[in-house]
Formats: C-alpha cells, structure tokens, sequence
C-alpha cells in the first residue's frame, strides 16, 4: 500500500510569528518546524504500513526549498522519502494554487491514500484536504478517530458537531485525521541518522505540470487589505506550583472576582 | 450583487449558525437565497424565509440524505452556474467546511474562512478573521466572483425578522466520484445530566489527567465550585468521558464564566470552542502549552497535587 501525507512547514508560534506588513503574507523568515498536526497523520501512516506488512510513506510538501529541514523530522519517525514542490512563482498561492500543486504532486505518485493532518497551525483553514480531494477526484473524510484499511477500502469514523459517523470509501480516498487519533512516535537517533540519507526530491511547477499562472499571487482569488492589533485579554498571571500551594492562589484569584 | 447561503440542518431544525449566516447576509445583500440539502425537507424554507432568504432552493433527494460533503458541493456548484451567484457562505462545521473546500477547488473560486463579522466597504465584501492564533485581526477580501466564506461558529445571531420566501425545488446530479463515500452507521446518543453549555463554571480536564480513573476529583471539585465537568476531544475520542461534554470545532462552543483546565494543552480545535469565556484559568506541567497564550492565570504544576487541594479549599470557603 502506497500512502501519501501531506505535511507543511509552519513558523513556530511565539511573538517571531507575524504576518508581513509589506506583502501581507506570514513572515517565513523566523524559526520554523513541522506542522505539528501532520505528526499525527505521519503517525497514521507508518501504523498503517506496519499493519499491511509491506508499503511506502511518501511525504508531499510545497514551501520554500530550506522547508526539507522541518520535513526531515516525519522521515525521521520512518517515513521513506519526500517530494517538496518548491518554486518562486507559488510563493503567495492561496488555496486555490496550493490545492493544485499538492493535487498535481500526489496524482504523480498515483497513492491508494492521502493523508491529511487535522489544520495547519498557521493558515488554520481546514480545508486542503476536501479541494485536494475535489481536484482529484477522490471521496474525502476529515475529522477522523478512528481508522481500518481493508479489502479496497476505508473505514473511518468521524466526530461531528452532533457524535459520531461511520464512514466507508473505496480507495483511493483522502482522509484528514484528528490530533486525538494517535500520540506521534518520536525520531529515534538512528531514525534521524537515517533521515539525511533518504530521497528527498525538489520539483519545479513545470516538474508537477503546473502552469506559473494557476498559482502564486497570479491564481490567488483571496486577498488582505489590513492588519490591526487583535483585542487585548490582559496579562496573564502565571504561576510555578509546587506541591499543591497553587491551590490558596487560584482560590484567592476566584475570589477577588466573586466565582467561589 | 447576489448571495447564496448553505443551511446546514440537522434532523428536521435548521442550525443556529447557518441561519446566523443568513440573517447578516440578508442584511448586507437584499438578494440573498439560500439553499437546503437533504431528505425531507418540509417546513425548512419557511424558517430560511423568516431569517431573509429571498428564494430557497431545496435540494431534497433520497441520494443526498446523508450530511457528506461531495454530493452538496455538485448541487451548489450547479446553482453557482445557474441562477449565479457572487457570494456563497456558509457558517462553519465540520460538514460546511469539506463543503466550502471542494466547492473553491471546483469553481476555482476564493474562499476566506474564520471569519468573524462581514462588512460592506466602498461596495466591496470585507471580511475580518483573527490569524495566527489571535496574535492580528486581518481584513480579507476576494478578487473575483464567486467569493466564498466560511464563518466562525458563533459570530451572527439568528434573527426571524418575518417575511416569506419563494421555494424553488432543484434536481441533484451527484457527480460519480462525489457518491464513492457512504455513513453506514451513526453514533449520536444525547446527554443526560446538565448541559455545559448551560454552566457558569466548567472545571474541564484535558488528556494530561492521564487516565480516566481522575474523573471522580474532577466531579469532586466541580460539584464544590457548582459547576460542571467538561472535557476534551483526546479524552472523549479515548471513550473516558462522554462526547456531550466535549468542548471545541466538534463538541460544544461555550462560554462560562469561569474556565478552569487541567491537563488541555490548548489545541486550536479546543480553543474556538471556549475562547470566550470570560476568565480563563489552566493547570498545566507543560509551562509551554499553548493554552496558557490566552489563560487569565497560568499555572505550571502537577494537578494531581492541586485538584485535591483546591477543592478542599473551596468546600472550606462556601461551607
């Protein structure tokens, strides 16, 4: 079974974390890492080829040609090789160019699954994998707890606003699953070893067949017209506990504003 | 200019959000439709009328029964053609969001989502969403038509200012690939006990507690506070607690007022659900979890130690 997860290279949070005032796009500059979702279906992924006996794990990736450093990590955890789609003309691609290179790229690895984490921490959209889907023409299921792989098909059950859905699809089918589904193994150092040394191909547009024009700032539909300071919460009260004696502090706390 | 708007409906009611959706948009466009997939459907347009729609399109086909994203993004991509449309909305879900997604992959059509107030500036669709987990509030916009947009849970009220729409009934083509996916089973038992939506302190425990067998100090102490226990994904998903008491994107949106975590790391999934509340307090042995970004009183510590400690204080103070 081929699988085919799709991960992103996020700026990690803290105050580095901006969008940039002049293009208006998020500021890639500072320290950056994996999506920390993708984990999550990386993890899913090596599971499921570990079930099955045999397979590959192949990780799909658009972002600047430095994002390889972040995606080494899910090669690290066993996953066997990456493809990252990197080109100036995507740089400010919005959904519509994003979900044509990713589409593109997967289509050329012709996979019996896509895998989706749950939302990128810095877009937090959560809706890649249905467009991705949608150009591939793929039954899509998100909002994944559970998942079986047999016989030519998926089985997954999906938590919605009202409980939960069984759901059945034939492969191949895009799925995007929960950050509760699994707890992510750790690279072990020999995994990290290992990582440097597994294939990591760097494609152009024209690599994936796509035209310059459908992507980037020329296909984007969406645009930002202003940022301004989001309302202020107040500062935050932190507090080291040690041995419970936070407890006459947080009851103090409660008090002073009436909820005990 | 002309909207359409998704009703999401679940049974036979039409959801809070979407028809939220509805009422600003009919506020902000007087030819504003809506539409309404599904399987028996009587009794639906009339409320999507008394929110604003000017016309209702109701989709209503035994193959389209099940809430599945792909068949509901043909039957909107279908009224996009024909009548047209330059706005298509929706109010966030699961459900909506698949939705949302196909249909801008279909059209090539822009989609902004989280959006948190909709605006007309100089005869232009503003919208404003806070990114980068609140850190900026950013106005959005679109370049073309359709312009689509998914908002956040919670955002517009309901209004059934009166009026009456004009239904028009539609046929469903369901695309071969949008048909593949089918719900073979459903799982949506209804809470006993309180709702959380309903309480004023929610003491919510988070997959760091560890293990299931914690609860009884959380009931402990909420029972204390004269609140009640609420949960997150990670612990609902792991069937320690029951799903009604989940917070979060596919739980519950509330807003006590007083939070208190223990053991939540403060996932985006969560966070949108309880965001608003209006004094937030977490317990976490992590001092970088990110709930502690938005927290009133961030306490890093071991809340095997504090649960207990905390509650005895209480019980002591309210006698």
């Amino acid at each position: 079974m081929k699988i085919a997860v799709c991960v992103k290279e996020v700026p990690d949070s803290g105050p580095s974390r901006r969008i940039d005032p002049g293009t208006k796009r998020i500021d890639r500059s500072g320290d950056r890492s994996l999506n920390a979702y993708d984990l999550n279906a990386v993890e899913e992924a090596l599971r499921l080829k570990e079930a099955a006996g045999d397979g590959e794990v192949v990780l799909i990736s658009m972002g600047a040609p430095k994002a390889l450093d972040s995606i080494r990590k899910a090669l690290g955890m066993g996953a066997d090789r990456a493809v990252l789609v990197s080109d100036e003309a995507a740089a400010g691609s919005d959904l519509i160019g994003t979900s044509k290179v990713l589409a593109a790229a997967i289509s050329a690895e012709s996979p019996d699954l896509v895998l989706f984490g749950q939302q990128a921490s810095d877009g937090e959209g959560a809706v890649m994998w249905a467009a991705v889907a949608e150009r591939l023409q793929m039954p899509v299921v998100s909002q994944i707890s559970e998942l079986t792989v047999a016989g030519g098909s998926v089985t997954a059950k999906r938590q919605t606003e009202f409980g939960y859905d069984t759901i059945e699809a034939p492969l191949p089918a895009v799925l995007a699953v929960s950050d509760a589904l699994n707890e992510p193994r750790f690279p072990s150092l020999k995994g990290i070893m290992g990582a440097k040394k597994k294939p990591q191909e760097t494609k152009s547009l024209a690599d994936v067949g796509v035209d310059a024009g459908d992507v980037g700032e020329a296909g984007a539909r969406t645009t930002v017209s202003a940022l301004n300071p989001p309302p202020s919460r107040g500062d935050t009260l932190k507090i080291e506990d040690e041995n419970g004696s936070s407890a006459q502090q947080i009851l103090d706390y409660l008090v002073e504003r009436k909820l005990v | 200019m002309s909207t359409l708007v998704f009703l999401e409906h679940h049974d036979s009611s039409i959801q809070k959000g979407s028809l939220g959706v509805l009422t600003k948009a009919a506020a902000l466009d007087p030819d504003t439709s809506a539409v309404i997939v599904g399987s028996g459907l009587d009794g639906l347009a009339e409320i999507a009328g008394n929110h604003g729609a000017k016309t209702v399109y109701l989709a209503d086909d035994a193959s389209v029964a099940s809430p599945l994203p792909q068949p509901r993004v043909d039957v909107i991509a279908a009224l996009v053609q024909d009548p047209g449309f330059d706005n298509v909305l929706f109010g966030a879900s699961v459900l909506a969001s698949d939705i949302a997604g196909g249909l801008s992959a279909r059209l090539d059509a822009g989609l902004n989502w989280d959006l948190g107030d909709l605006v007309m500036e100089g005869g232009e669709l503003v919208g404003k969403r806070s990114a980068l987990g609140d850190t900026v509030l950013v106005d959005v916009g679109w370049s073309a038509t359709p312009r689509l947009g998914l908002v956040r849970a919670g955002s517009f009220e309901p209004n059934a200012a009166g009026g009456s729409a004009t239904t028009e009934n539609i046929a469903v083509s369901v695309q071969d690939f949008s048909g593949k996916a089918a719900i073979t089973a459903q799982d949506q038992e209804e809470s006993s006990g309180p709702s959380i939506e309903e309480a004023d302190i929610l003491v919510t425990a988070g997959r760091g507690i560890g293990s299931p067998d914690a609860f009884p100090m959380f009931e402990d102490l909420a029972s204390a506070m004269g609140g009640a226990v609420a949960t997150t994904r990670a612990v609902v998903d792991s069937g320690w607690y029951p799903y009604a008491t989940q917070i979060g994107q596919t739980g519950k949106v509330v807003t006590p007022k007083l939070y208190i975590g223990f053991g939540v790391s403060g996932a985006i999934q969560h966070k949108v659900g309880m965001q608003s509340s209006q004094t937030i307090v977490a317990i976490n042995k992590d001092p970088n979890a990110p709930i502690f970004e938005f927290s009133d009183m961030a306490v890093v510590g071991d809340l095997n130690e504090i649960v207990p400690a905390l509650s005895k204080l209480v019980k002591e103070r309210r006698g």
